[in-house]
């Protein structure tokens, strides 16, 4: 076992993660296609994508529980692709827990410490329990826990054995709200007081943006985009990450001029602008959008301002109050309908359903994007599943006639 | 106060328990008929059994002719005469349970785990297993007779081979004993194992293989220990029934007067010498045995819970 990091030892900081052209393929579908990926040691990266979009397929082949058909995946510049998990020095946090049931708290914690023969193996499994404050529970079986104390043993069984790399998976689905924030925060305090690499799968926009550095969005088994958190939320590149991380209004249309800071777009009669600096691709037809609360109200024609877009007249389809603020939907001739959140930042008459209303944003806040939004709906997984179940047959099929 | 004495009377918890668990007249009815039945066919005979074992003969009375009494000298003396044989009983069934578990285990892992994705494959070797259930156990221990026979082919190849002396022979033998009772009691083990087994939740076995340990520490600490309630009633299984058997050890079958068990010492005083009493107390020290081995078994595993 050479090598900086091996399984064997206890890491010294985190480690950096590499995917090389990455393929993964199931019979029927392409879980993973040709995912690059670079991790660097400390940080805390977070794979959000949608149910299906090959996240949890990405951290098992990390983890060392799938084999990749094609790459390869390099651990603290340490090529693993042929190792086996036991081998890797990575642990993960499996979103079942997967604790054992035949064994105490305590002996669930010290499992792995046991294995790579470390000295005092029951002093760090109950620094681990303390640390996820569980200390009082370490001769319990597993069966006598609430959901999120197993879900806290499972975290210390995966941290106690301070792996170079720890891999979540979607831990915290099974916690109520409080239970969860509370545990984002324990979460995040480990990472930065351990120094550990963290690679953490979620379907939650929300968990993903507040405790990652960097986080990268998957969709289809490819990489939309990455980035920090509030460069994915204000300068979306696809219009699957512009509607899947937050909400938006996007509007299709043909590029009619062009400056060095600015280019506009023509769509449904309406001179949309974007700053060039945000938008992806420059000629021909581009998708524009804007995010919701970016968009102010007027009740009437606001006088014409160089550095907002003004669309309008539209009406008020929809107004419903949130508390914070006011979400409305206007129906906008020629674009369609355009999302408001509107602050409740004063008291009196708001805009009601059916009024007469203008919009308009501060050209800076547009965003261009690399794809136009697809015209179906989202969810189009139930054909490939179907697919999936024709080619499994045909291969067990085939086995019989063989045998 | 009639009012106040009904609440304090009728506890809240009574009226609260489900229908299920309240006393009911028709559940006392609906058992009956199993009670009667476990009184007249297990009771009774257990009660009669019990007496016969004290039993002393009728002086100047005929061959198989006893008269009640206290006689414990009974059970001193087949202790005496058949002690060989009640230990060979139990080494025997020892032997045939550790072999079908090595040969079980497996064959459940197999079916139960690696073919888990197939489940036509799954479905067939289940059949496969349970397949000889469907021919007399007595023709398969003759065929087996048959095939361990001095003039066989099997016999014969191990002897042109040099593996047994050329007057070498495997009939009669502890071997086959051993081997008849192993096979006979296969199915016992391995269907209990496989049904623990066809329920393990794979993703232990990768949190184990997480969590650094390899292929056979996993297996040790993870996959053997959540299978223990299959493999202890499957030991049990193949344990009760194979020290009292009489058929394997028996002179017409693979065994010979060297190899008698307990069950074949019982058959012959029950049935040639007409000895009852001796029969019984054998009968009951046999029964007396497995219970006390097999309630020490479950303890030590630790495992009642389980069962």
């Amino acid at each position: 076992m050479a090598g900086e990091v091996s399984a064997k030892q206890f890491a010294e900081a985190g480690a950096d993660l590499s995917l090389v052209n990455v393929t993964k393929r199931f019979p029927g579908f392409t879980a993973i296609d040709d995912l690059s990926l670079d991790i660097p040691a400390g940080s805390f990266f977070a794979l959000l994508g949608p149910s299906g979009c090959g996240k949890t397929t990405t951290l098992r082949l990390v983890a060392g529980l799938e084999e990749p058909t094609e790459g390869r995946i390099v651990i603290g510049g340490k090529d693993v692709t042929d190792t086996k998990a036991y081998q890797r020095p990575v642990n993960t946090v499996f979103q079942s827990y997967a604790l054992f049931p035949h064994m105490s708290v305590l002996e669930n914690v010290m499992f792995g410490l046991r294995r790579r023969k470390i000295e005092d193996a029951e002093g760090k499994a109950r620094e681990a329990l303390a640390l996820v404050e569980l200390g009082h529970v370490a001769n319990r079986k597993p069966a006598q826990l609430s959901g999120g104390q197993q879900q806290r043993v499972a975290l210390a069984r995966a941290v106690v054995n301070r792996p170079a790399l720890l891999l979540l998976d979607e831990p915290l689905g099974a916690l109520d709200l409080k239970l969860r924030r509370q545990m984002q925060l324990e979460l995040k305090d480990i990472q930065s007081e351990v120094g550990l690499t963290f690679l953490h799968v979620t379907h939650d926009q929300e968990e993903a943006m507040t405790m990652a550095d960097t986080v990268a969005v998957m969709n289809l088994g490819k990489i939309e985009q990455m980035g920090a958190p509030e460069e994915l939320y204000e300068s979306p590149k696809t219009a699957f990450v512009a509607t899947f991380l937050g909400q938006s209004n996007l509007f299709v249309g043909e590029v009619t001029g062009s400056t060095n800071t600015v280019i506009t777009v023509s769509s449904g009669g309406y001179e949309l602008r974007v700053p060039s600096h945000r938008a992806v691709a420059h000629r021909g037809t581009i998708t524009v959008g804007v995010r919701p609360e970016k968009v102010s109200l007027h009740q009437s024609n606001p006088s014409a301002d160089a550095n907002r877009t003004l669309i309008g007249p539209g009406r008020v389809v929809d107004a419903s109050f949130t508390g914070v603020s006011t979400q409305y939907l206007v129906d906008v001739p020629g674009v369609g309908e355009v999302t408001v959140f509107a602050q409740n930042t004063s008291l009196g008459e708001h805009a009601k359903e059916g009024d007469e209303v203008f919009l308009s944003w501060s050209v800076e806040h547009a965003f261009g994007l690399a794809d136009t939004p697809p015209e179906e709906e989202r969810f189009v997984d139930d054909t490939s599943t179907g697919s999936v179940a024709v080619q499994e047959r045909e291969k067990l099929e085939a086995e019989l006639e063989e045998a | 106060m009639a009012f106040g004495a009904f609440q304090t009377g009728a506890p809240a918890a009574t009226a609260a328990q489900p229908a299920a668990q309240r006393k009911s007249p028709i559940a006392l009815w609906l058992l009956l008929p199993g009670i009667l039945y476990l009184i007249l066919f297990f009771v009774t005979p257990l009660f009669s059994l019990v007496l016969t074992s004290f039993q002393e003969p009728i002086p100047g009375g005929f061959m198989g002719e006893y008269q009640t009494a206290f006689r414990f000298e009974n059970y001193a003396e087949v202790v005496g005469t058949y002690f060989s044989h009640i230990g060979r009983s139990f080494i025997y069934a020892s032997l045939a349970t550790v072999f079908a578990l090595l040969l079980g285990y497996p064959i459940a892992y197999v079916i139960g785990v690696k073919l888990r994705p197939y489940p036509l494959w799954q479905s067939l070797a289940l059949v496969i297993l349970i397949a000889p259930f469907f021919i007399s156990f007595l023709l398969r221990t003759i065929a087996w007779k048959q095939i361990f026979a001095d003039e066989g082919f099997f016999v014969g190849l191990l002897k042109s081979m040099q593996i047994i002396s050329a007057d070498a022979y495997l009939t009669g033998t502890p071997f086959s004993v051993v081997f008849g009772l192993t096979y006979m009691f296969l199915p016992f083990m391995a269907l209990p194992i496989y049904t623990t087994l066809e329920k393990l939740d794979l993703r232990y076995v990768e949190a184990g293989g997480d969590l650094y340990a390899n292929p056979v520490t996993v297996f040790r600490t993870v996959t053997f220990p959540l299978s223990l309630p299959g493999v202890i009633s499957g030991t049990l299984l193949t344990f009760i029934p194979a020290t009292g058997d009489y058929i394997n050890a028996s002179r017409d079958f693979l065994g010979s007067t060297e190899t008698a068990m307990m069950g074949n010492v019982i058959e012959a005083n029950f049935l040639v010498l007409q000895n009852f009493p001796a029969a019984a107390a054998l009968s009951l020290i046999l029964m007396m045995s497995i219970l006390i081995i097999v309630s020490a078994y479950v303890k030590r595993s630790g495992t009642d819970d389980l069962l």
